[in-house]
């Protein structure tokens, strides 16, 4: 990086001379004192006067590193100091105030850098055209005599260089560019670097600031209990029980179904749940077990008709023919995000205001849900936003926003902090939706396929949330990973008789987006049933899938770059074996190619290869990253997870009965990261669609067991 | 009223000796960032010292720790002089969303005390109940080997 060199004062003293300076850096002429306050060069962009550079974000920073990312796609155009670079969140009501200039602040589908990074490097090379331009139009030169570099703006033929602090504030007021030539990848040196995260100081020092660690004066810790049936309510409690109890303030119906003790601290609200000695009204799913929801799916196995995703020539046809036919059914359960920050927020309501400070995903919802929540007209409202102790999905909904208003709002002026506690943290989730599938193929002679059908039968999360959103009955976006066209994950072969359809049934389990969403359980079903189809015809897994993959080179490159890295082509040592899976999702590419071996009952996960092919690294270390969360994110649900029902309700609770990878258990994760540049695809998800596949396609070639029901734990096989 | 030793100043706590650490942590005292995560010693987040020990805050009570030396995040080191743990997570860059890294780091700090040169069977054993939703396990692992390398 250069060097921020020292710039004369004499600088400001001649800005000060024109009209223009005397207005935008607001000093007296004569005075010589300096502009202090921060400039907005544009709505992304403010640069301080002393050189700090502050971008505005709009996605929450969860883990993902997406900040970074941003942070560096935008510097990169803005040719700013890196070590000057800090972050900032957006207001939802300053979006809304100044007519949503920034756009939507869903963080989700792998989205924040591959949405964002034309408006924000636009935005940064339009800044630095500004930038450069302020100084060149003070120093009367022509602007393309200046160079930059790192902030420093200089005009070598007079000398003269300035700072981006020093000319920002002239800057904003220069009308920006209609149009602005974006860097070639292939120059970046800010973006595309292996950059250490702009956010890890803090994390280092317990300084972080997460949503449950607000502290506001005067605050009051609340505690809830939620009705744990689905559709149940609250019948009664006790209120003056917890009352009696030390540091009970209130206790509140806070709706239908939920309770909610104030205290001072949190742990005697907790405490005091106890004590209400709540009876609930357990409402129409009293009797709702897995094996209700089991039953309905398996009906929806075999319905005469299901909504159509791909489809290619006449596959019931071909199937209808005979031939040599395969067929099997698998299943996905349902699983709890168990982000490690239970869900919390803290409100505080008083007479036409209400603000909130929470751990969102999608900070414009949660300020719907607020203003919503309270009556309170929207612009009156606020969310505050704190890093999140991750997401996953979970944070998208704002069912706990609402809960944290309805509570503060019976007691105005005081902020109310509400922390679930880990129980009911996991039994009132948005739960990855359950499905199952039976696959049917058909193989020539020569085992190659002829004809595929492929029926999902499960839980929509449109269906369930949003219904209205369905289209033609069906929900388009359970095919993810399986279209024939870009928009939704494109399936990686062509088959020449295919049918890929949906059975929508939704029991009243609440489904919701948990990283991956449906790609992972459909390339489950996909790539384990490939693979059954290579077995059945006695071919290599890796050529079987090679030869039905002409039409998707994209695809084959990620593929061929996991098989190349886990040295598919040799014979793995011996004790130890292999599976691969590939597939398209959020807009990249991945493969994996798994190594297990076997001790006895025991699978040991020794190794993952996962080739991932995102367009465009933003940071290809934060890729490396997301790649290995994801695949451990993926792999605790394949080994372990699975949220059961019993009695209409959530039957795991806590970490021991939803159980999660642990560090011991952790394979080696390789990360390839190519860029064929082309296009921008999300880091954050998709691994998690192959990492299952390519392991359960291992433990088959390690045992002879295909796991088709997950996790893998129902088997009898035993992770180590 | 009873005295509670945190990163070196006693504390006068006026709360009931049932009281989790934790909660007397992060209420009473504000030290924020020891975290919860379960409630039941079943993922780390809340993992400190007692007398150099690695400790569950959550399910240890005032009265399970009456004249402990605690020590939390806040004491192990600052960014100005960090402990070798926090050294070694700043070079690796190990944190995502950082929520379970002070518990991560404490526990770390715990193993490092007992075993200067843990071999990564002894990382597997010390490590193993502390949970990471983001995966960061492979670069706790890394920042342990070379935190060992600083100390």
């Amino acid at each position: 990086m250069t060097a921020i060199m020292p710039v004369s004062r004499r600088f400001f003293l001649k800005s000060s001379a024109t009209a223009l300076g005397a207005l935008v850096l607001g000093f007296a002429p004569d005075s010589g004192a300096q502009e202090t306050r921060p400039s907005e060069i544009n709505h992304w962009i403010v640069i301080h006067p002393d050189d700090t550079v502050v971008l505005r974000l709009t996605r929450s920073e969860m883990g993902q590193g997406s900040q970074t990312g941003l942070a560096q796609l935008l510097a990169e155009e803005l040719e700013c100091d890196w070590q000057r670079v800090r972050t900032e969140y957006v207001s939802p009501r300053e979006n809304l105030a100044r007519g949503e200039v920034w756009g939507d602040f869903q963080t989700g589908g792998s989205g924040s850098i591959r949405e964002l990074q034309e408006p924000l490097r636009h935005a940064g090379a339009a800044a630095r055209i500004m930038l450069i331009a302020a100084a060149a139009k003070h120093w009367g030169v022509p602007p393309e005599e200046c160079r930059v570099s790192a902030g420093l703006i200089r005009h070598p033929k007079s000398k003269r260089r300035a700072t981006y602090g020093e000319v920002a504030a002239l800057a904003a007021a220069i009308e920006p560019p209609p149009v602005v030539p974006l860097k070639n990848p292939e120059n970046w040196h800010i973006a595309g670097q292996p950059l250490r995260r702009l956010d890890t100081p803090d994390k280092l020092t317990g300084k972080q600031v997460y949503a449950i660690d607000v502290a506001l004066p005067g605050m009051l810790n609340a505690a809830v209990r939620a009705c744990p049936i689905a559709g149940g309510t609250l019948r009664r409690f006790d209120a003056d029980a917890a009352l009696a109890l030390p540091g009970v303030r209130h206790v509140l119906k806070v709706d239908d179904a939920t309770v909610a003790v104030v205290a001072d601290r949190w742990w005697q609200a907790n405490s005091a749940l106890d004590a209400l000695a709540i009876e609930w009204n357990p409402g129409p799913n009293e009797k709702l077990a897995d094996a209700d929801i089991a039953g309905r799916l398996m009906e929806g196995l075999v319905a005469a008709n299901g909504f159509a995703g791909a489809q290619a020539g006449d596959a019931r046809a071909v199937i209808g023919a005979g031939g040599r036919m395969i067929s099997a059914d698998y299943s996905y359960p349902y699983q709890a995000h168990a982000a490690m920050e239970p869900i919390n927020a803290t409100a505080l309501y008083t007479e036409g205001r209400c603000e909130i400070w929470a751990p969102t995903q999608h900070a414009g919802a949660c300020l719907e849900t607020v203003a919503e929540a309270s009556g309170v007209p929207i612009e009156n409202c606020e969310v505050h936003r704190l890093h999140l102790g991750g997401g996953f999905g979970r944070r998208l909904y704002h069912d706990y926003a609402r809960m944290a208003v309805l509570i503060a709002r019976q007691v105005p002026g005081t902020p109310i902090k509400m922390i679930w506690s880990r129980e009911e943290d996991m039994t009132h989730d948005y739960y990855h939706p359950v499905t199952r599938c039976r696959m049917t193929g058909v193989l020539d002679a020569g085992g190659s396929i002829t004809g595929l059908h492929m029926r999902i039968s499960g839980q929509s999360i449109r269906g369930s949330l949003r219904p209205e959103s369905l289209e033609g009955g069906g929900d388009v976006r359970a095919f993810h990973g399986l279209n024939q066209t870009d928009g939704n994950g494109i399936l990686g072969y062509d088959i020449e008789n295919l049918l890929i359809d949906h059975v929508m049934y939704n029991p009243p389990i609440r489904p919701g987006s948990w990283r991956g969403v449906n790609l992972n359980h459909n390339l489950f079903y996909l790539e384990s049933f490939i693979d059954e189809l290579a077995h059945a015809a006695g071919r290599d897994p890796l050529d079987y899938r090679r030869a039905l993959m002409g039409k998707h080179p994209k695809h084959l490159a990620v593929l061929n770059a996991a098989a190349e890295r886990a040295r598919w082509h040799e014979r793995p040592p011996e004790g130890v074996f292999r599976g691969l899976a590939v597939a398209n999702g959020y807009g990249s590419y991945v493969a994996a190619v798994a190594g297990v071996s076997l001790n006895g009952d025991f699978i040991r996960i020794d190794r993952l290869v996962v080739a991932t092919d995102v367009g465009n690294a933003a940071n290809p270390e934060l890729i490396a990253r997301q790649a290995e969360g994801a695949c451990i994110f993926g792999l605790s649900a394949a080994l372990y997870g699975e949220c059961t029902v019993e009695g209409g309700a959530i039957q795991q609770t806590n970490f021991d009965t939803y159980r999660v990878l642990r560090l011991a258990e952790t394979p080696k994760i390789e990360t390839v990261v190519l860029q064929s540049r082309d296009f921008w695809g999300g880091g954050g998800e998709p691994p998690i669609a192959v990492a299952t596949p390519a392991v359960m396609n291992a433990v088959f070639a390690a045992t002879g067991k295909r796991i088709r029901h997950l996790p893998l734990v129902k088997s009898g096989l035993l992770p180590a | 009223m009873p005295v509670l030793k945190v990163n070196g100043s006693p504390h006068e706590i006026d709360l009931p000796d049932d009281t989790p650490l934790l909660w007397a942590l992060r209420d009473t005292l504000g030290l924020l960032g020891t975290r919860y995560g379960c409630g039941a010693a079943l993922c780390g987040c809340c993992t400190v010292h007692a007398d150099g020990k690695a400790l569950r805050s959550c399910v240890a009570t005032l009265a399970d720790v009456a004249g402990a030396e605690i020590l939390t995040i806040e004491g192990l080191g600052t960014a100005a002089t960090p402990h070798p743990v926090q050294a070694a997570w700043l070079e690796i860059d190990v944190a995502q969303c950082g929520y379970c890294q002070s518990g991560q780091m404490m526990q770390a700090a715990a193993l490092l005390r007992e075993i200067p040169k843990p071999s990564d069977a002894d990382i597997d054993a010390a490590m193993s109940g502390n949970l990471c939703r983001c995966g960061t396990y492979s670069r706790v692992r890394a920042a342990i080997h070379r935190a060992a390398e600083f100390i």
